[in-house]
Order: C-alpha cells, then structure tokens, then sequence
C-alpha cells in the first residue's frame, strides 16, 4: 500500500541522518510537488484535446484566482469551508476510517446553519448566536454520522459504503429541509431565509475576506497537534495502523471508532456552517458545491499532515476559484476541476509506488 | 384517476422495477466477481459512467442498441485495465484508486459530454422489446416482465451462469482462493495477479454494459452524473450477497423496486416532493445494512494487494 491510511508512509526515516539532507528535501519537494504537475500536464492535454488552450486556461486561473485581488480575496474565503473538510478528513484517514459522507455531513450543517442563524440573531447576541449555530451544525452532522458509526464500530460493515449512502440520503434531505421546512416565504426563489450581512462572520480588516479563514486554519492545526502530540491521537493512530493490536493493547476500539466518526463529522458539518456564516448567507435548493471528494486528494498529498494541507487546500481553492470564473468565461465546465484532482490522485500514488521501488532498489 | 393500485400503476412499476434492477444486477454481479478475487472495486462507479458515455456515444451513432452495449464494455474494460494495473500488478491501494478512477471518470464524462451534446441533449429512441411467447400474455405480469430488451433476459442468465462458474469450474475455485488465500493458490501454481485482472476486466466488462444499458435503454439519455450511484449499489449487492449470485439478483430486484416507485409515484402524481421520494431506494440500503450488515461476509484477502513473498 503506497498511500498509507494509517502512518505517514510518505514521511521518510529520519533516524539517518549523515545521509545527504540535501538531497532528501529534494525528494520529499518532488514528490510533493511532482505529481501536481504532472497531473496539471495530463489535464492540459485533456484541454488541448477538447480544443481549448492548455496556458490559456491555466493562466486565466491563476490569474483569476490568485493574483487579481478580488481573485485572491475569495481564494483565501473559500479556504475556509475546505480547511474544516480537510481536518475532518485527516482525523478519519489517520484512524483507519474512510469517511467519504463529508459531502453529506457538509450539507447538513450547512441547512442547519442557515436555519437557526437568522432566527436566532433577532433575539441574541450575533457572537452568541454563532457560537450556537456552530455548535448545532456540528451536532447535526455528528448524528448523521451516528449509524455508519455505530455499524463500523459493533458489526464490522464497511464504512465507505455506509458513507457513501448517507451522503446520498444526506443531499436529498438538505433540499427536503430547504424546500419543505425552512423555506424562506418572502421570496420566489427556494431558499432558506437569509443572514444579514451585518450578522454573518466578520471580514477581515479592509478585505471581503471572511475571517471563517481563520478558524480554518485553528481548527486544521488544533487537530494535527491532536493527532500528533496527544495520547488520544496516539490512540486513534494505533486503531489506524492496526485495529487488532489495539485491542490487544486494551483500547477501547469501538468507542475510539466512533469517536473519530463523532470529529470527523463535526468538522464537517462545521464547515458547512462557516461557508453559511461566513459566505453564503442562505441555502439555496439544490445547492451541493461538492467540496469534500475534492478535498480527498489534497489531503493525501499532504500525508495527513495538517501544515502541509494548508498548502494543498490554498492550491485547490486557487484552482475552484478560478475554475468557476474559467467556466463562466472560457466555457470550460467545473468538471474540469474534478478531472484534475482525480489524476493528482492517482499519478501521486503512482509516484509513491515508483519512490518505494527506488528506495528498495537502492538498499538492496 | 385509476388510483395507486390500478393494474396500469402496478405493471408500470414492475417494468420499471426490472429496467432499473438490470445495471444493478450487472454491477452487483461484476463487483462480487472482484471481491471474490479479493479486489474491492470502489471504481465501478468510474467503469459503470464511461461505459454509459461511450456506450451512449456508439449507439447514438450507429443507431445500433447493440453496438452500444458492446462499445459501454469496452469503455468499463477500460477503465478496469488502469484499476487492474495498478490496484493488482503493482499493488496500489484499492480505495484510493478507486475514488480516484471513480471522480475521473464522472468528471471527464460530464466534460465531454458538455463539447459535445450540451447544447442538443439527443436522446436515443425507445428500444425494441423481445416478446416471450405465452408468457407475455400473463395479465400485469407478462408486460411487466417479458417484454423487455433481450438484453434483460441475457442478464438474468447469466445468474445460473455464475452460479456455474463459481461452483463447477477451475476457474470458479480460482477465484475463490485469490481472495482467501492468494498464497496458497500462488504455491499451487496458478498466477494470483493474472486470476485476479481477469476478475477485474470482467467486472469492467458487465459494469460497463450495466451503464450503457441504464443510459441507452433505462433514461434513452445520457447527462452527467446519469449513473447516480448505481455502482455504488452494486458494491452493496455484493456485500449483502455474500459471494451468492441469486442473492445479487433478489436484492438488485428489490433496489430496482425501489428506484421504479420513485418514478412511478411522480407519474402517478402523489403529491410528496420528489426529494423525498428520492430517498427511498438509500434509505432501503441503509436499512438492508443495518438488518443484514453482521452478516456481510468477506473475503479474507480483500482489499490487500499480493506480493509474492510477501509477509
């Protein structure tokens, strides 16, 4: 197995140290930056295929999502809701658990979020009233985790699938909430009632980006210190590595299990909220950015590691950014952006498997 | 207003029920095939849209049903060529690879799909239904369950063909044993990655022909995303089926019910929204897992890549 769910496979062994540092960190940038580009070739041509200019396209993107200002602004913005997802995710991937309903869980505590803030702020505190609203999303979302959980943790069925199907059942209740519960009468479109903007986060200084970015970034470190520096993080990494040593070790697997779902879940459905908090203000029927599967290659890249997915989750808000303003202008539909993060996926376990081969060749 | 009940609701339903059941069925089949082999192919979700993008493209050309279920194989098989590659020649880890064959492909397809018929959406005629003498005279039922595309019957045979296989043949106890015990099926002789790629590419193959079918004969259409999960189903299938293809075909019916009611209660005109009818045939899952789930075996080496040698 190259991409390791467990430990960090890609880190290399760091107990050699006379054996030219130089040269390692030349390693580690190539494969950390290789596959992408690699990946961004293989899509080019895809592009260049289709008819559309490969440097056009990309140079738009970057352009757009990075270096003209409003560009950048709403790159670091969205960031937020990514970051959430991309801690969520290394929590369950680092404990052996594939929880690939984030979509769902997102969703969720999203409609949750947008729901309960506009009533809430009329008679509250706004800080008050989004520390409530985070914490509802979160619950939400952690009791929609609850049955995959709870089958994963006592009979032992896989969770892929159980995910996979809340998240199917998880966007078709969101548009049942959205169009049956919480409609907002006073307009024609079908959404929910919409959070002044006065009340949503606060932007930071003189910018329109939402300072949701910030917490993103606090909850991604707090959970790579937990899971890192910790003895509970230590826990769920044995549960990861080996969940049959763990029992023989005294854990509790079960409870740890769910646990992880519990986090896992919640981080998602936070980020649903601070992308309603923060951005968005309402939600709209039939809204699914479909954020999460996205965010799965990215944090592979980044081996778990929390730092290290605060770069991958800049590089993937550049890319949906400005893939969203590409499809506007340059008629390329978002899917594009999909196509791309898939291949990063696979030419980066494909570039794992020929660094192993390499490493062993060498040794032997 | 003939009510839920009239005779025309419940043989629209049945029909339904089976045009729905049959890329399950496949799926189902295919995947139980490759987990039985100790592959779990979370890519056949990716397999089942290319094969319903290219088989929509051949058939749309050619005018040809069968072409197109020929040309939704080949698609599948493609996709399961890469998967075989690096899941079980170089030992790649099967979820990764199959969340990323399975994002790639519903990508690619929805792009291609947009240069090339985003603006007409061609949909392909009604297909031709083979009529089984006598039986197809049966009141409700006969319309209901023979007078569908040859295909169908085709997918039914091929249970007692599985069936066969998996029972009766070298090949079935291959099988078998590359997901029980690759090991000792390595030291009997018989080439453990070559026995599971042949797996593989057959899951493609039906995967492909299941898609191909769901978009050409089941919506007469292809759109993005058009398989909606129905792999996904299929692994489903096959977890619950315990390695018994009967099993896969009993559970692809009562999922194909499912799917059949959501339409068939919009035609009708209920007046429940159509989000929450779309639940049904999920939520029918989850509950199938929690009641059946503990009892979901399988195989021993599953999802674990073989490595002569290897400890």
């Amino acid at each position: 197995m190259s991409v390791d769910t467990a430990s960090d496979s890609g880190a290399l062994p760091t107990s050699r140290p006379g054996r030219g540092g130089g040269k390692l960190a030349a390693r580690r940038l190539l494969l950390a930056v290789g596959p992408v580009l690699i990946a961004l070739a293989l899509a080019g041509l895809l592009l260049a295929a289709l008819g559309v200019n490969p440097f056009e396209y990309y140079g738009f993107v970057v352009e757009r999502g990075l270096l003209s200002p409003t560009g950048v602004q709403q790159t670091l913005t969205r960031m937020a809701p990514l970051l959430f997802l991309a801690a969520g995710l290394i929590v369950a991937f680092r404990a052996g658990v594939w929880n690939l309903g984030v979509d769902g869980q997102f969703l969720l505590g999203a409609v949750t979020a947008a729901a309960s803030a506009p009533w809430l702020v009329t008679f509250m505190p706004v800080w008050l009233a989004t520390v409530i609203v985070f914490v509802l999303a979160a619950a939400v979302a952690m009791l929609w985790s609850l049955v995959p959980a709870l089958l994963k943790a006592y009979q032992g069925v896989n969770e892929i699938i159980t995910t996979l199907m809340m998240t199917f059942l998880g966007t078709s209740l969101a548009n049942v909430l959205v169009k049956l519960v919480f409609l907002d009468p006073g307009t024609t479109v079908p959404q929910t009632r919409t959070l002044p903007v006065a009340d949503r986060l606060p932007r930071l200084f003189d910018t329109t980006i939402s300072s949701g970015l910030l917490l993103g970034l606090v909850a991604i470190i707090a959970v790579h210190l937990m899971m890192t520096r910790t003895d509970f993080g230590l826990k769920l990494r044995v549960v990861g590595a080996n969940p049959r040593a763990a029992v023989h070790a005294g854990l509790g697997v079960p409870a740890l299990t769910i646990a992880v779902f519990a986090l896992s879940a919640g981080l998602a459905g936070l980020a649903g909220a601070v992308d309603i908090v923060g951005v968005q203000g309402n939600v709209r029927a039939d809204w699914n950015p479909g954020y999460g599967l996205t965010v799965i290659p990215m944090v592979f890249l980044a081996r778990f590691n929390g730092f290290a997915a605060i770069l991958y989750v800049l590089l993937l808000s550049v890319l949906s950014i400005g893939g969203e303003s590409a499809a506007r202008r340059l008629g390329v539909p978002n899917h594009f952006t999909l196509v791309l993060v898939a291949t990063v996926l696979i030419v980066l376990a494909i570039a794992e498997w020929l660094d192993h081969r390499f490493q062993q060749a060498r040794r032997a | 207003m003939g009510g839920l009940f009239s005779e025309m609701f419940l043989g629209a339903l049945l029909f339904g029920a089976v045009t729905a059941a049959v890329p399950l069925l496949l799926a189902g089949l295919g995947e139980q095939m490759s987990e039985k082999a100790g592959v779990l192919n979370i890519g056949i979700e990716g397999m089942m849209i290319f094969g319903a993008y290219i088989g929509f493209v051949a058939a749309f050309y050619s005018e040809s049903l069968w072409l197109g279920f020929l040309a939704g194989a080949a698609g599948g098989i493609f996709v399961a060529a890469i998967m075989a590659l690096l899941c079980v020649r170089l030992g790649l880890n099967q979820i990764v690879i199959g969340i990323g064959l399975t994002l790639g492909f519903e990508g690619l397809t929805a792009l291609l799909h947009h240069f090339q018929f985003s603006r007409t959406y061609p949909r392909l005629p009604a297909a031709e239904a083979t009529v089984v003498p006598l039986l197809a005279d049966i009141p409700v039922l006969g319309a209901a369950l023979f007078r569908h595309h040859l295909l169908v019957y085709l997918a039914v045979l091929l249970v007692p063909v599985m069936s066969y296989i998996y029972r009766r043949t070298q090949l079935g106890l291959n099988l078998q044993a590359a997901g029980d015990k690759p090991a000792a099926l390595d030291v009997a002789g018989v080439d453990v990655v070559g026995t599971r790629t042949i797996a593989v590419l057959t899951t493609g193959a039906l995967a492909g022909i299941g898609g191909a079918y769901l978009a050409n004969v089941g919506a007469g259409i292809f759109v993005p995303f058009v398989t909606n999960g129905a792999g996904f189903l299929g692994v489903v299938l096959a977890m619950l089926a315990r390695g018994r293809p009967l099993w896969v075909l009993l559970g692809a019916l009562v999922f194909g019910l499912c799917l059949s009611l959501t339409t068939a209660l919009q035609v009708a005109g209920i007046n429940i929204p159509t989000d929450v009818i779309q639940m049904i045939p999920f939520l029918a899952v989850m509950i199938m897992l929690v009641a059946f789930g503990r009892r979901s075996s399988l195989p021993a080496a599953l999802g674990i890549p073989y490595e002569r040698g290897a400890r």
